[in-house]
C-alpha cells in the first residue's frame, strides 16, 4: 500500500469479503464465543468458535454490524482459523497484532499470515486499526473465556 | 443598525490559513466545523502576541506585564458580555469549555440545591456532556433524569417538553442547536414555561453561538454554556454565563488560587463573582484570543453569516439528497447548517476514509450523541457541518467524492 493512494485500503479482496462475508451467522454448538464492541465506531461483532477434543478449531463463525474493514477482517479471520490448533490461532493473533501496528513487515519477517497480510498498510490509518483488530481481540477473548471485549 | 459589509467569501477564506492546507495533495475541504472551527489569523496572532510580548500571570503581580495581561483578559470578559448581551461582565465565567461549564453547574448548583427525587429534564438529542454530569449527580444524590423524546425529524415541541414537566421538576438543561442533527430547539418558550415554576434553565449553546446571535437577557436563560473553539477561537477556553443571584448562591466548583479573598487554616473567604469560579491560573492566552474571535465574528456580522450558511444548507441539502439512497438524519424544520446522513451500503467510517482521500474532512461516528443514533437505529452517521467560510463548490466536491465512494463500494458482479 502506497502513501498517496488511500483507496488501496479498500482493495478488491477486502471489498469482496465485505460484500460476501464467509462463515457469517450464529453457531448453535459453539464451545467458545464472545462479543466485541468498538464504542468509537459502533462496530459490534459476535465471534463463535467450536474447539474439538484435540484442541483444534474445527468451526468458526461471526455475525454483527460494522464497517467494511471490520467485516472483511472478521471474514478473513474465520477462513484463516478454520482447522487450526488453538495454539496456532494465538500465534496468528500475535502476528496480526504486530502487522497492523506496522511492526511486522510480511515481505521480510517470517510469518504465518498468508492472505491476512493484505492488512499490512492499515497502520497508516491509526483511526482504522481498531476496525481490523476488533474480531481478533474478540476471538482471543472467546478463547480466553472473556465474554465481552471492548477496544476502548 | 449599520449595514454590514459586503460578504465576500473568497476574501474571508484568506483570513483562515488552515483553509489552504494540502491533505493528500489536495486543498483541504473542511466540513467538520461542529467538531471545531478553524481560526482566523487574528486569533492566531493574538495567541502568539500574548506568548511573545505580554506573557504574565493575571490578577497577581503589580508589575507592568501582569497588569497588561490582566487588562487584556478582562477585556475579553467584557467582550463576551456584550456578545451575549449579559447584564454584567461578572456573570461571565471563563472555563475550559462547554463540558466544563455544564459540569460546574451540575456540580455546584446541582449538588447544593437538588435533592433525592428532584427531576432534571434534558432531551434525547443532548451531547454526552449534557447527559453524563446529570447521571453522576443521579448516582450521588438520587435525582431523577427525565428525557424529552424527539420525533423522526429530530425535533421536539414545547408540548413534548411540558409532558415531562411536573411539580418535582427542579432543573432543565437543554441543547439549543443539536450537534448531530442541526435542530434548533424552541428554548425561549421552554425557559418561559419553566420560570412559571421557578425552575432554572441551562442552555448548551456550544453549537449555537457560531451560527446565530444569542441574547441571554432576551432568552432569560439562567445559565448558558459555550466553547471558544467552536466560535473560531482557541481550544481549552469556554464560558459559563450565569445570572448573578444564582451564581452568588452557589458554592465554588474548585478551590485554589484566585477564587479566594482570604485564607487561614481556620477559614477561607471566597472571592466575589466571577473569580469565585475561576480557581487557579486560567488559559490566559486562550481567553485573550477569544476576544479576537468575537471581534472577527462581529466584523463579518451575524446577518451575513446566517444568510450565507442558510444558502449553504439549502444547497448542501439539494446536492446530497440527489445521491441515490442517501438518507438525511435530522430533517427538522428549524435547523442550522449541519447535514448528517447515512448511505445504504457504506458504513460512515468507510465513507470518512474514502472522502478523506479527496482532502475532504467530515466527521463520522456517533458524534457523542449515542441516544440519537439509537433513536434512528443506526451505529453512526457522516456529518457535514458548515461555517461561513465554506462554499457551494466545496459541497459539489463532497457530493462528487461521495458518489465516487459509492462506486468503489458497489459489488462487482
Amino acid at each position: 500500500m502506497s502513501d498517496n493512494s488511500r483507496a488501496e485500503l479498500y482493495q478488491q479482496v477486502i471489498l469482496e469479503h465485505h460484500h460476501k462475508p464467509r462463515n457469517f451467522g450464529e453457531m448453535a454448538d459453539a464451545t467458545h464465543d464472545a462479543e466485541g464492541y468498538n464504542p468509537l465506531c459502533g462496530d459490534h461483532l459476535h465471534i463463535y468458535l467450536h474447539v474439538d477434543d484435540n484442541n483444534l478449531i474445527d468451526n468458526v463463525m461471526f455475525k454483527g454490524d460494522g464497517c467494511a474493514i471490520s467485516r472483511a477482517s472478521a471474514s478473513m479471520m474465520t477462513v484463516a482459523l478454520k482447522g487450526k490448533p488453538v495454539a496456532e490461532a494465538k500465534t496468528l493473533y500475535e502476528e496480526f497484532h504486530q502487522l497492523i501496528l506496522g511492526h511486522l513487515k510480511p515481505e521480510k519477517d517470517p510469518n504465518q499470515l498468508g492472505k491476512l497480510a493484505i492488512f499490512s498498510g492499515i497502520w497508516q490509518y491509526p483511526s482504522r486499526v481498531k476496525c481490523a483488530s476488533l474480531c481478533w481481540h474478540t476471538m482471543k477473548g472467546a478463547l480466553d473465556k472473556t465474554k465481552s471485549v471492548s477496544t476502548e | 443598525m449599520a449595514k454590514p459589509q459586503l460578504f465576500d467569501v473568497k476574501k474571508i477564506r484568506k483570513d483562515f490559513p488552515n483553509l489552504s492546507v494540502k491533505v493528500h495533495g489536495k486543498t483541504v475541504v473542511y466540513l467538520d466545523n461542529a467538531a471545531t472551527t478553524l481560526k482566523p489569523q487574528s486569533v492566531i496572532d493574538a495567541t502568539v502576541h500574548h506568548y511573545s510580548a505580554e506573557t504574565s500571570n493575571i490578577h497577581r503581580g503589580v508589575h507592568y506585564l501582569s497588569e497588561k495581561a490582566t487588562a487584556e483578559y478582562e477585556k475579553t470578559r467584557e467582550s463576551v458580555r456584550a456578545f451575549l448581551n449579559a447584564a454584567k461582565s461578572s456573570e461571565i465565567i471563563f472555563t475550559k469549555g462547554t463540558t466544563d461549564s455544564i459540569n460546574l453547574v451540575a456540580h455546584s448548583y446541582g449538588r447544593t440545591f437538588l435533592q433525592k427525587g428532584d427531576e432534571v429534564i434534558i432531551s434525547e438529542m443532548e451531547h454526552h456532556s449534557n447527559i453524563v454530569p446529570w447521571q453522576i449527580l443521579r448516582e450521588e444524590k438520587g435525582i431523577v433524569l427525565k428525557v424529552i423524546p424527539m420525533n423522526n425529524n429530530g425535533e421536539f415541541s414545547v408540548a413534548d417538553f411540558e409532558k415531562q414537566l411536573s411539580p418535582k421538576t427542579k432543573f432543565v438543561s437543554l441543547v439549543y442547536i443539536s450537534n448531530s442533527l442541526g435542530t434548533i430547539n424552541p428554548v425561549a418558550e421552554i425557559i418561559k414555561i419553566s420560570h412559571r415554576q421557578n425552575i432554572p434553565v441551562l442552555i448548551d449553546a456550544a453549537q449555537t453561538v457560531n451560527h446565530m446571535p444569542v441574547d441571554v437577557q432576551k432568552l432569560d436563560c439562567d445559565f448558558l454554556a459555550l466553547s471558544g473553539h467552536k466560535l473560531y477561537g482557541p481550544t481549552g477556553v469556554g464560558v459559563l454565563y450565569g445570572k448573578t443571584d444564582l451564581l452568588n448562591k452557589m458554592p465554588p466548583y474548585q478551590g485554589g488560587g484566585d477564587m479566594i479573598s482570604s485564607v487561614t487554616f481556620e477559614k477561607t473567604t471566597y472571592n466575589v463573582l466571577p473569580y469565585k469560579f475561576e480557581a487557579g491560573t486560567p488559559n490566559i492566552a486562550g481567553v485573550i484570543a477569544l476576544k479576537a474571535a468575537i471581534d472577527y465574528i462581529n466584523s463579518i456580522s451575524f446577518e451575513n453569516i446566517m444568510q450565507h450558511e442558510q444558502e449553504l444548507l439549502d444547497y448542501g441539502t439539494k446536492v446530497l439528497t440527489k445521491i441515490p439512497g442517501l438518507r438525511l438524519i435530522g430533517t427538522a424544520k428549524h435547523k442550522a447548517a449541519i447535514l448528517a446522513f447515512v448511505l445504504p451500503n457504506i458504513h460512515a467510517h468507510d465513507l470518512g476514509t474514502l472522502v478523506d482521500e479527496d482532502g475532504i474532512a467530515i466527521r463520522t461516528g456517533h458524534h457523542c450523541t449515542q441516544p440519537v443514533m439509537k433513536h434512528f437505529g443506526i451505529p453512526a452517521t457522516s456529518r457535514v457541518s458548515l461555517a461561513f467560510y465554506n462554499t457551494k463548490e466545496e459541497l459539489d466536491l463532497l457530493a462528487a467524492s461521495v458518489k465516487k465512494a459509492i462506486k468503489v463500494f458497489s459489488p462487482k458482479l
